[in-house]
């Protein structure tokens, strides 16, 4: 009998998990990366230098410092604390921050894209602060940073790989596990090279035809 | 805060081994880099051309170095490329997935260079008796690097940063070490801030010689 056993149908399953289980929290993290993001991003284009400053080197941390680095640094902090959480909680909760900082950034240049003097004209058709922003900042900002926006979005997509590495069942692990019981490990990362390269190559493409059509 | 305490000395002994680690990451950084800039700036040259096969080639590598994630592609360079009977070290893995990666990027940014510079130069650089490849070399390449100087700074912290998932296949550069150290003791949460610590002055670093040495190479004409 031999040792490994090859990959067969049975598998489906547990490859769907992973995908699955990637898509789930590539999603949480972009939505919850794109809330935050936004409001700081607003804080961030309305406030002082010294409050900037401050958010600033906050939000440069979580960017410079790798996301592979910042899982493991997490994930063992809150088991010292005394509150060990479950890969997918941890997981989470660092993409989304991580995201959140990339977003930060899109979103403040998407408020700054407007240039004062139209939420000044706003105001002056009788709009109130809050009527300006629903109905000219928002919608003009948002619409400028929606290609930078993708690239962060796609970006996370393939990030979202390492979380991997503080257990959480997502496709890479999977086909990892499947590697070490099957020993292919060719047609395996082919397959998983494939899955990503047909959610981002789509969505890559459409960001660079917003891009270019906005240019003009 | 639990009753969890630190136990700070038993990093700072490891700290050589550590620094040792910080000098690897920035060796396959810097290597990376320097392949990815020789293979962009071909892969960039073939993509503008008219050719059909180098135009081909230069798309189709793109698109996968930009659409899969690094990990996938180290994975691929380490367990994937077996299957060939190419047996790569944990350290050439990690630097050919970067320099895939690198010069797929590095690839569009290259183009979104050249296109800046306007069809006149070249047709101007012939006309004095130059060949394509002088036209390149001291004409549309110098141009050209000085338009693209930040967005390949970002590529190079990109690459020292992704270089922390060589952690993955037991590659020694500094998120490996640490791993490795820490496996000894335990301290997980003390060596690792260290590690942060280190990857942020070594990123910042990098980022302020970067301006300075924009300042000194462009004098402010970029």
């Amino acid at each position: 009998m031999s040792l490994f056993t090859p990959l067969s149908w049975n598998d489906t399953g547990f490859i769907l998990t992973g995908i699955l289980n990637t898509i789930y929290i590539s999603v949480l993290a972009i939505s919850v990366g794109t809330v935050l993001g936004l409001m700081i991003g607003f804080i961030r284009s309305v406030s002082t230098q010294s409050i900037n400053f401050v958010l600033g080197s906050i939000l440069d941390v979580l960017r410079i410092v790798p996301l592979i680095i910042q899982l493991i640094l997490f994930s063992t902090f809150v088991g010292i604390m005394g509150h060990p959480l479950p890969p997918f909680a941890s997981g989470s909760i660092i993409l989304s921050l991580y995201t959140m900082a990339f977003m930060t950034e899109v979103f403040r240049a998407g408020f700054d894209n407007v240039s004062k003097s139209m939420g000044i004209a706003a105001r002056s058709l009788g709009m109130t602060y809050w009527q300006s922003m629903r109905y000219i900042v928002l919608p003009i900002g948002m619409k400028s940073v929606f290609p930078s926006w993708m690239g962060v979005a796609l970006s996370v997509i393939k990030d979202s790989a390492l979380v991997s590495v503080i257990g959480y069942m997502e496709l890479l692990r999977t086909s990892e596990q499947l590697i070490t019981r099957t020993q292919q490990p060719l047609e395996i990362l082919l397959g998983v090279g494939l899955f990503y390269f047909i959610i981002s190559y789509p969505l890559s493409t459409f960001g660079r035809y917003m891009e270019k059509k906005m240019a003009i | 805060m639990g009753d969890y305490e630190f136990h700070w000395l038993i990093v700072f002994q490891a700290f050589p081994q550590m620094l040792n680690g910080a000098f690897v990451t920035l060796h396959v950084a810097v290597f990376s880099m320097f392949s990815g800039i020789v293979f962009g700036v071909l892969l960039a040259i073939g993509k503008t051309s008219n050719l059909k096969i180098p135009k081909s080639i230069a798309s189709s590598w793109v698109e996968v170095a930009r659409n899969t994630p690094a990990l996938f592609q180290i994975y691929m360079a380490y367990f994937g490329l077996g299957a060939f009977g190419i047996h790569l070290s944990p350290y050439m893995a990690v630097l050919c997935a970067l320099t895939f990666v690198n010069s797929g990027y590095l690839t569009e940014t290259f183009r979104g260079g050249l296109q800046t510079i306007p069809r006149t130069q070249y047709v101007a650089s012939w006309s004095l008796g130059m060949t394509k490849f002088q036209a390149y070399r001291y004409i549309i390449l110098p141009q050209m690097f000085r338009r693209v100087y930040y967005p390949m700074t970002n590529q190079f912290i990109w690459s020292i940063l992704m270089s922390s998932l060589g952690i993955l296949v037991g590659m020694g550069e500094l998120s490996g070490e640490t791993q490795r150290l820490q496996s000894l003791s335990y301290r997980t949460l003390e060596f690792f801030i260290i590690a942060a610590a280190m990857y942020y002055v070594m990123t910042k670093f990098v980022l302020y010689s970067a301006d300075i040495m924009s300042r000194r190479l462009f004098k402010g004409e970029i």
